[in-house]
């Protein structure tokens, strides 16, 4: 009876995840959103995006920032998988919410998107730095640019995008993305973070209702239009500097670019912040790897050490998630690393199309623990950091060739020797 | 030569071995048989109680603690015994470990010396088999005394074999309550030393009867003791040169005899042979420097035998003469350029640092900090010699003085162990244990020579007139100097006050030993003990704490790193994986870890994080006023990481070349990892009434840096003394 009780409860223990509709290893897409608003106008003059967010499926849960009942967590229980902050002027969130919560939920995997705009608050600045964002300290500045606008100065038609697939998909963005708002830099000393979408090398920094005084602090392709961040967990983080990229307006507006002949109907936008939210909820670029198997060449089972030159075989298996399920990952630059200290042997895997990465190589002429070591950082990409202790051993003592072939000299002279005193102490001894 | 004709039997027992007594002693066979029975059942039972007095004055540290390996080196010998005897010999021999000196490992069968080992193990098996079912610790704790009574015999054969049974059975005496050998064969000190010591004593022993012998058994006896000593420990350096210097002498001073050629010529050669065997030493007899003394003798000696040869087929003296200079001119140019070509080509390896250090008691400091910085190898001072050998310090110049007096192959070689070792004991502590043996010898030599002379001349007093004519056979001094005694009868009460005065000694010798053993030898310094407010005895066991608390509570594949002194403890009590343990065979990863040490925080998480660390362990003293704790051994890991990384430079550490953990600390010392390993949340401590919070007792002072914060380690586990304090590495940040 105990044993079928702790069972059961072993077996909804394991379940549970699978009952929920959640964030998991397994089903790595966002499902419940929260998505905080400084104003409930913002749900209809953004409703394209959101929609598009629904229709993926995503159960998104609209709350005014200032809401007193705001939580993140009940009972030690995420409640939400993913956070959209819309809200660049509020000063305090509503609740149990602030800066150093909502860096606890991306240190716990989940995701975030954070667009600021000109005049953003302390406190949106405060969680934009703590993923390695600066915001331009002065309030009022705006992102200005002389020769990529559409109309005004202030709305950037930007077009230098990340070169990634995975963040951006598969499908060019053939028009300018349209920008109005705040410019931020990165921090130079996290090589987490990194730009999506660029400014131009004319674009600065600067009020734009005054005259400059100074040089401007910001300036050119320094300046972040929109960054991502990758944690070291895999939680993913966009930070935006335009809340007005997200809107309906310019969603659906044409752009020109000043001094280009090319009009596009439709700008960037809509494709950008679409395809940015699937790489975000991790609909994209996400990669799993199953442990890493190795084993001797005509063997099956992993050995507990290996001795020096030793043929081994090598695979790991990694899948990416679609959105809906995990297909087998291709490519051609995953390499394993026999490390100790440094890589001794350095392979680039191949692959069957089927996942599985594979290879095989000899084991160095050194021993020691060595590690199998993948560690796969590609744009865009889930980092895979695997490893795997296995200690080398040296020959034991009857592994060594029992007979060298060019001692038989020396095999040769010692047993002559020995025979040759046995005949001259015969012969001494018993001949007179 | 040999015959002192003293009235006591003794020298009947020595009859088989020197014929030249035959004659003296065959006349009293008939007689005193009764006698010499008597005196045979008092030997063997004053060698009874001797033999067991050297195992129970060894027990103390089990009396007071409980049966436990003591230090640090024993807990890697009690961790490769039980290896040994759960996995079998093979197993052992080819055993690589993966647990020590991460990520290099270390071969743990071709880098120790396994006669130890494979002694307890032996131990253990036979008890097995004799149905003693004893746990494999009992028989570990137990090895050294054991080893220590076996080596009271040995010291009395040995005495008996260089002078006579009075001495053997005093230097027997002697040797068992010794402190200087106790202080490496307590209970629970399972090291090498433990048996080394009876080896090298047996392998003196039987080569000086093979000298004396020419007898080739004994030699090839010798060879064996050798070989058990090799297989036991380094210090087989010493015999192999102590022997060559001593054939040398011989040599010199014209005692060359065949006897002498039989017995070196067969104890090198299958000695040599028969030490290869070992993995650790392999190939060293003929390719080290150390070792060739050893061959340069053995070829002088072939040398030597040619020229008798030579001399005995030419009778021609003047034609000899100028063969003479031709072969030893050209033996010599032959074995140097052999010697330098050998050296210049690499085939010879160079003198070791050790070895060096040896000779030259100031080369450690200068050259290898690794050496320097360990207690045992610091240079003796002259208090340690008078608390390890009491009063044989004054019997041993005494004994010297017997020694020449009586002068023979077997004299002369006791004198140059005496001499020799003396002066190794002189410039390391550890090596007060070498010459020992050598001091207990000659200190019984002139315990025993005085005593005989003194008796003999009370008996002689009495019995002049009556046996003055058995006397007549002896014609030493001893009679000559009776005879000149009836001349001064108040010389009687001379003689019965000096015996007075040698016994009362030797009582304060026995009571000295037992009280150094007991206060001084008998600590397993894994376990302290202090006195407390009201004479009542305090206990840390803060080690094992720590050590369990490891094993109990991390990941089995947790890599732990420490200072080095702790690795052999760590893998044996804690069963984690250390990066640098006691063995000091890679000076460049110790540095490292030294380095780590002394860097600032972010430094030391790279390196840590490059070596895959998941734990830190530091030993510290400041709460209960434990000096020998990570503090005091700092400037230590500074000199070895500098020696290395020229970027740890000493001076950054002192204040006007002053240590200094307080306020005037230099702002390195006050910001590196050790010491705000040490001192994490001290500052917030009082530890004792009347000063003021962060008061460290073990330097005195208060400490200067008391808000430490650390960013990358987080304290994981300290034990309740605070003598040990783990620390845990953190995953670099999430979002950084």
């Amino acid at each position: 009876m105990m044993n079928l009780s702790r069972s059961v409860a072993l077996i909804s223990l394991f379940l549970l995840p699978l009952l929920t509709f959640s964030f998991s290893v397994d089903n790595p897409t966002d499902r419940r959103v929260l998505v905080l608003l400084d104003d409930l106008s913002l749900k209809s003059s953004h409703s394209i995006f959101f929609s598009t967010l629904k229709s993926r499926g995503f159960d998104l849960d609209f709350k005014l920032a200032e809401d007193s009942k705001l939580a993140l967590q009940r009972y030690g229980q995420y409640l939400y998988d993913g956070l959209i902050i819309f809200a660049p002027s509020t000063e305090r969130f509503g609740g149990s919410l602030d800066s150093k919560s909502i860096a606890e939920f991306v240190d716990s995997g989940r995701d975030l998107i954070l667009s600021a705009d000109t005049s953003a608050s302390d406190l949106i600045r405060g969680i934009a730095l703590e993923c390695g964002v600066d915001f331009d300290e002065d309030s009022s500045a705006m992102v200005i640019d002389h020769s990529s606008f559409d109309g005004d100065h202030t709305l950037i038609a930007a077009d230098d995008l990340v070169k990634s697939h995975a963040i951006l998909g598969k499908t060019k963005i053939e028009a300018p993305v349209l920008f109005r708002g705040v410019a931020h830099s990165l921090n130079p000393t996290n090589n987490l973070v990194l730009k999506v979408l660029s400014a131009s090398p004319s674009a600065y920094s600067a009020n734009p209702s005054s005259k400059l005084s100074s040089p401007p602090q910001l300036t050119g392709s320094a300046i972040s239009l929109v960054s991502v961040m990758q944690a070291r967990n895999n939680a993913r983080v966009v930070i935006s500097g335009s809340l007005q990229l997200f809107s309906d307006r310019l969603l659906r507006s044409s752009v020109q670019k000043a001094g280009s002949p090319n009009k596009y109907e439709k700008s960037g936008n809509e494709q950008f912040v679409t395809e940015l939210s699937k790489w975000v909820f991790h609909e994209r670029g996400h990669l799993k790897a199953g442990s890493l198997v190795h084993h001797r060449v005509g063997e099956t089972d992993e050995p507990a050490i290996y001795r020096i030159k030793d043929d081994l075989e090598f695979s790991v298996e990694i899948l990416e998630w679609s959105g809906k399920s995990w297909e087998p990952y291709v490519a051609d630059d995953m390499q394993v690393q026999f490390y100790m200290m440094s890589p001794y042997v350095l392979k680039t895997l191949s692959t069957d199309k089927k996942g599985l990465f594979h290879t095989s190589f000899k084991v160095p002429d050194v021993y020691g623990v060595f590690q199998f070591k993948v560690e796969y950082e590609k744009l865009g990409y889930t980092t895979l950091s695997l490893s795997k202790q296995i200690p080398v051993r040296p020959y034991r003592h009857n592994e060594y060739e029992r007979f060298i072939p060019t001692a038989y000299p020396y095999y040769g002279a010692c047993f002559t020797t020995m025979a040759g005193f046995f005949v001259f102490s015969f012969v001494y001894l018993y001949h007179k | 030569m040999a015959a002192n004709g003293s009235p006591k039997p003794e020298p009947m027992a020595a009859k088989k071995a020197s014929p030249d007594l035959l004659n003296s002693s065959f006349s009293f066979k008939s007689l005193k048989l009764k006698t010499k029975q008597q005196e045979l059942l008092l030997r063997v039972s004053i060698l009874g109680l001797v033999y067991v007095l050297a195992f129970i004055a060894r027990l103390f540290s089990v009396l007071r603690y409980e049966s436990m390996i003591h230090e640090f080196d024993p807990y890697f010998n009690y961790r490769t015994t039980l290896f040994l005897t759960e996995k079998g010999f093979y197993e052992f021999w080819n055993w690589f470990d993966s647990e020590s000196w991460y990520p290099l490992g270390r071969i743990i069968g071709g880098t120790l010396y396994p006669g130890l080992m494979v002694t307890a193990a032996l131990i253990y098996w036979t008890l097995r088999f004799l149905r003693f079912f004893v746990h494999i610790r009992e028989v570990c704790v137990l090895t050294a005394p054991f080893f220590a009574s076996n080596t009271t015999l040995v010291a009395y054969f040995f005495g008996k074999e260089i002078w006579d049974t009075g001495a053997g059975l005093v230097a027997a005496a002697l040797i068992a309550i010794c402190p200087g050998y106790i202080s490496r064969s307590v209970a629970g000190s399972y090291d090498n030393e433990a048996v080394a010591i009876f080896a090298l004593l047996l392998t003196f022993y039987l080569f000086v009867k093979a000298v004396k012998t020419g007898s080739l058994s004994w030699a090839l006896g010798s060879a064996f003791g050798y070989f058990y000593m090799v297989s036991a420990w380094g210090g087989y350096v010493f015999i192999i040169n102590l022997v060559p210097l001593y054939v040398l002498v011989l040599l010199i001073t014209g005692r060359y005899s065949m006897r002498l050629y039989v017995a070196y010529n067969c104890m090198y050669i299958l000695g040599m042979l028969l030490a290869m065997q070992i993995r650790f030493v392999g190939f060293q007899h003929v390719q080290s420097g150390e070792h060739m003394a050893a061959m340069g003798v053995f070829l002088l000696m072939q040398v030597f035998y040619f020229l008798d040869w030579v001399k005995h087929q030419l009778n021609d003296t003047k034609l000899f003469q100028t063969f003479l200079r031709i072969t030893v001119t050209s033996a010599i140019l032959v074995g140097g350029i052999a010697l330098g070509v050998g050296t210049a080509s690499g085939y010879i390896s160079p003198w070791t640092g050790r070895f060096y250090s040896l000779l030259d008691p100031t080369y450690a400091k200068d050259h290898i900090p690794i050496i320097a910085s360990v207690s045992e190898h610091q240079p003796t001072a002259w208090s340690s010699f008078m608390f390890d050998y009491h009063i044989l310090l004054f019997l041993f110049p005494a004994g010297l003085y017997f020694c020449f007096k009586r002068l023979s192959d077997a004299t002369i070689f006791i004198v140059m162990y005496g001499l020799t070792s003396l002066y190794f004991a002189g410039v390391m502590v550890r090596l007060i244990l070498v010459a020992t043996p050598a001091v207990c010898l000659i200190s019984a030599i002139a315990v025993s020579a005085t005593v005989k002379n003194l008796t003999s001349l009370l008996r002689t007093k009495q019995k002049v007139p009556q046996t003055g004519s058995a006397k007549g056979v002896g014609s030493s001094k001893s009679s000559s100097k009776v005879t000149l005694d009836q001349s001064q009868p108040f010389h009687k009460n001379g003689a019965i006050a000096l015996l007075v005065g040698v016994f009362y000694l030797l009582s304060r010798y026995a009571i000295h030993c037992t009280w150094v053993t007991s206060e001084a030898y008998s600590s397993p310094s894994i376990v302290l003990a202090a006195r407390g407010a009201h004479g009542n005895r305090i206990i840390f066991d803060d080690y094992r704490e720590a050590y369990y608390w490891l094993r109990q509570n991390t990941p089995t594949d947790a890599k732990v790193m420490s200072w080095w002194d702790y690795g052999y403890q760590i893998t044996a009590m804690g069963n984690r994986t250390v990066i640098v343990d006691n063995n000091t065979w890679n000076n460049t990863h110790i540095a490292t870890v030294g380095r780590a040490m002394s860097s600032y925080e972010d430094e030391a998480y790279d390196i840590m994080r490059s070596l895959d660390v998941n734990y830190v362990l530091v030993v510290f003293g400041g709460v209960t006023g434990y000096s020998s704790d990570d503090i005091n051994k700092f400037l230590w890991m500074v000199r070895i990481g500098g020696g290395v990384y020229p970027v740890i430079k000493e001076p950054d550490y002192l204040v006007n070349g002053e240590f200094r953990v307080d306020k005037g600390a230099s702002p390195k010392m006050l910001n590196c990892l050790m010491y705000k390993l040490c001192y994490y949340r001290f500052g917030e401590l009082v530890t004792e009434y009347g000063k003021p919070t962060g008061y460290d007792r073990a330097r005195g002072v208060e400490i200067g840096n008391k808000d430490i914060k650390l960013e990358h380690l987080e304290e994981a586990y300290t034990t309740s003394n605070w003598i040990v304090r783990i620390y845990r590495v953190k995953p670099p940040t999430n979002r950084l």
